[in-house]
């Protein structure tokens, strides 16, 4: 389908993206911020992710109990995500409704009052929010890997911060580090859905248009050098069954090796629906590694995935292991299938394939609104929103020596992180 | 009023937009076109739940589903999946206590080959032993998973209390000693007698005209027979709760507990239900997981979660409140939340609490009929629940029909803050 695209800068470097879409009577409208873990230093870890709770915490305009009830009154949903690199802000809206949520977060980006009270209220709930993360194994192993895997890079924290630095932050810590990095020129609106094109970008302009540019924000992220060899580690905790991840060092989703790289990790694990809003995904049961792994009885699950960040991070596969088989006999035969990546040029079909589950899932996704907002500040996160347009073309550009060679340049083990977790109430078996 | 309300209406779906056919085998076919996106969802039930199964096998309508896909008379495992995988496509099936749900989706253009592995699984599988076998490894890893999760946990040991003596106290996917019990013959039985096309219900939304998906289901499933397929067995209606009932289920290393608590409520079609559902959502939803939410997170920091949900089906429904906290905090939660209900069961709600909830439940309602995943579901709600065609388009009016009296008669009929169930999951702490 063909809907009218518009990208545009307010003069205070607001970035505008807008895509009308008239299917349904429905707006989505997100504000991004360049600002996630990435940019938080020891001490301040999950600033990022505790500033955004403390943006639905009110403003002199919307205190915290309306801003509470006027989204939902009208029928919209809203929410916001920390990630990595950025944090944003959606609302889905009937579309006569939008220009309350438009008004909210024109507000909100400059004028959040950072209560110390809310503050201290907030801190229990984070807290409280990390430790029911605490309780899944997954996050257990997922933290001490991701930890292991960077020493330099703020990509070495969880993105909702090390415990005691969620006791130990301070108000004017927050409040320094929304006014740095909440302004204008450092944000992204995006809005998709049943609108006119120049009244909408004229509204947001009479929204936004005024509020002051900041100074640039600084990203203290330096680069991580080579991980230097392969880092093997356990975790221990609670439960009955071993888990199995490995995480090696992956491309940064501008790197043109994100997209072979891409294909890799269908063929290996499954495609990875990148998808945030809808569409669902695919199974994996033919991928290589399931073949290898679940049919084969060392493992009950497999799965991977690859992120699309600014800087170099992981591609990760997690693997659940049968009650009497061992980690090792699962990294042994991981590899086996590596190497084969390595060895031969895989057939030009298992490309095609791969394009094909792609296509698939641009198109799942661009059933709902929301997803199509999703991309528009999304892919300029990262990339650009050409990112995401040339896409499935960039996938089916990709060749069986691409492929061997990305197997062979990531691939290794000298590039990555085991980190197994091992259940300290081992009863060998579920029975 | 705006003239976007009308364009609103229109988008829900009504009788002159669905097409709803009954085949001669007793399949109901409902759909409805979408060609905003090339791709289509389907998704239905058969009568084939885990009301059929005994105490000892408890967990086998799961698991027969389960091992619909793991090898046909044409096809083995691989090839099934290979077959959907290769066109980015996906089914699946699993059980409830009433009926087999199964979904998948698929670009239009291939929504033959989906309904053709749909037919393969529902009347030809083989049942292969290996393929059993590896199932029951899967499912028994599941089963120490969920022996492990605290949020699991709670919700099984309150429907043990809060459906006490009647099917709905059983969890449909098993115990590991009954999953044991379940014999490669069990299944291969099961599906032979159970399944059957009477009382199936199939729903197909997305970029297919309606004639052509009626032509193309009747084609493949239009001919099936089951001449001795029972009827489910009958559900008795559930005890009322006679006092305070509390179970805890230590999980020694946890750091968060789950708290689940509540009562029983209305079913689905009952005229309790509108008000209850209104109801509930002033109680634990609206907002920021309205007073329970406001309570226990807003002002007291006690958790990241605590919201309510009225869980209405055929039979017998429960209302809860979930929460997840320290466990340091669990007796003071329980107390907030009891305070909470006590005050719903005393006096009405306000009209402005009351006009909010409508608001947003009318307002809400074209967002979640976006997707066709969201559609699809709606039109499987209409048959579940003998709701009428005209449902969704009467909708608006019985939501504005509830008023804070009808709200406080359901409240009292159902909740009773002296008598709870209360199932908590999480570290050894005293209480």
């Amino acid at each position: 389908m063909n809907h009218t695209l518009t990208k545009t800068r307010l003069s205070n470097g607001l970035a505008v993206m807008l895509k009308e879409i008239h299917t349904a009577p429905i707006i989505s409208s997100w504000v991004w911020y360049r600002v996630g873990s990435r940019d938080e230093t020891p001490g301040i870890t999950g600033i990022s992710h505790w500033v955004e709770h403390m943006q639905f915490k009110g403003t002199t305009q919307f205190p915290s109990a309306v801003l509470d009830k006027a989204i939902s009154r009208e029928g919209g949903e809203w929410n916001a995500f920390t990630y990595l690199d950025w944090t944003t802000y959606y609302e889905k809206m009937p579309a006569d409704k939008i220009d309350l949520a438009l008004q909210l977060e024109s507000d909100r980006m400059v004028h959040s009052l950072f209560e110390p009270e809310e503050v201290d209220s907030e801190r229990t709930v984070i807290i409280s929010e990390r430790e029911g993360s605490e309780n899944e194994p997954l996050f257990i192993l997922g933290e001490a890997v991701q930890s292991a895997a960077f020493h330099v890079h703020p990509y070495h924290h969880e993105i909702i911060g090390d415990k005691s630095d969620l006791r130990s932050m301070q108000r004017d810590d927050l409040f320094r580090h929304y006014r740095t990095y909440y302004s204008p020129n450092n944000a992204v609106a995006a809005v998709a859905g049943d609108f006119d094109t120049s009244a909408m970008l004229a509204r947001l302009e009479e929204l936004f248009g005024l509020l002051p540019a900041g100074d640039p924000p600084p990203h203290p992220a330096q680069p991580e050098p080579p991980l230097g060899g392969e880092q093997h580690l356990t975790v221990e905790g609670p439960g009955e069954t071993t888990f199995l991840q490995l995480a090696y060092r992956a491309p940064a989703a501008a790197d043109p090796d994100f997209f072979p790289f891409t294909v890799v990790d269908s063929l290996l694990t499954g495609p990875t629906g990148l998808n945030m809003f809808g569409g669902g995904g695919i199974s994996n049961k033919t991928s290589r590694l399931y073949r290898a792994l679940v049919e084969k009885e060392l493992a009950v699950s497999v799965n991977g995935g690859l992120q699309a960040t600014i800087d170099p991070f992981l591609y990760d596969i997690t693997m659940t292991v049968r009650p009497d088989k061992t980690p090792a006999a699962i990294l042994s035969a991981v590899d086996v299938e590596i190497q084969r990546l390595q060895d031969g040029l895989v057939p030009l079909e298992e490309i095609a394939r791969a394009i094909k589950q792609a296509r698939a899932l641009f198109a799942y996704g661009s059933e709902n609104i929301t997803n199509q907002a999703f991309w528009l500040g999304y892919a300029e996160m990262f990339a650009d929103y050409d990112w995401f347009v040339n896409y499935v073309d960039r996938l089916a550009v990709v060749t069986p020596e691409d492929v061997q060679r990305i197997a062979q340049y990531y691939l290794q083990p000298a590039n990555r992180v085991v980190g197994t977790f091992i259940p300290t109430r081992n009863g060998g078996s579920a029975s | 009023m705006k003239p976007q309300t009308n364009s609103i209406l229109k988008t829900l779906p009504g009788p002159e937009d669905i097409t709803r056919t009954v085949l001669p085998n007793g399949i109901t076919i409902l759909t409805r076109p979408n060609f905003n996106s090339p791709s289509v969802v389907i998704t239905g039930y058969l009568r084939s739940g885990s009301l059929f199964d005994s105490d000892e096998k408890l967990g086998l309508a799961h698991y027969t589903s389960l091992s619909l896909m793991r090898g046909t008379r044409r096809r083995n495992f691989q090839q099934i999946y290979d077959a959907l995988e290769s066109i980015g496509a996906s089914l699946g099936f699993g059980s409830g206590v009433h009926t087999t749900g199964f979904s998948g989706r698929a670009l239009s253009e291939d929504l033959p080959v989906l309904l053709e592995l749909l037919r393969e699984a529902l009347q030809e599988p083989i049942f292969p032993d290996e393929q059993i076998e590896r199932l029951r490894a899967q499912l028994l890893t599941g089963l120490a998973i969920r022996a492990q999760d605290t949020g699991d946990m709670a919700s099984l040991a309150f429907d043990e209390l809060v459906f006490v003596g009647h099917p709905y106290a059983r969890p449909e996917d098993g115990f590991p000693e009954t999953i044991q019990a379940i014999s490669r013959q069990d299944i291969q039985d099961f599906h032979q007698r159970v399944y059957g096309p009477r009382g199936m219900v199939i729903v197909v939304v997305g970029a297919v005209a309606p004639a052509a998906v009626v032509e193309a289901v009747s084609a493949v499933l239009g001919s099936w027979q089951n001449p001795a397929q029972p009827d489910p067995p009958p559900l008795p209606p559930a005890q009322s709760i006679t006092e305070n009932a509390i179970r805890r289920i230590i999980i020694p290393g946890k750091t968060q507990s789950d708290l689940v608590m509540g009562s029983l409520g209305p079913n689905r079609r009952s005229p309790d239900y509108m008000p209850a559902s209104l109801g509930n959502n002033i109680l634990g939803q609206f907002g920021m997981m309205g007073r329970i939410g406001d309570v226990v997170r807003e002002r007291s920091g006690l958790a990241y979660y605590a919201y309510t949900s009225l869980n209405a089906g055929i039979g017998p429904g429960s209302w809860e409140v979930s929460a997840g906290i320290s466990p340091a905090n669990l007796e003071k939660t329980i107390e907030l939340v009891r305070a909470e209900i006590a005050r719903f069961v005393q006096e009405p709600v306000s009209a402005e609490e009351l006009s909010d909830s409508q608001a947003n439940y009318i307002g809400r309602l074209p967002l979640s009929l976006e997707s066709n995943n969201g559609m699809a579901g709606a039109l499987l709600n209409l048959e579940r629940y003998e709701l009428g065609l005209d449902y969704y388009r009467r909708y608006p009016d019985l939501v504005r029909a509830v008023n804070p009296e009808a709200i406080l008669g359901v409240a009292q009929s159902y909740l009773n803050p002296e008598r709870l169930v209360i199932a908590v999951a999480g570290p050894d702490g005293a209480v």
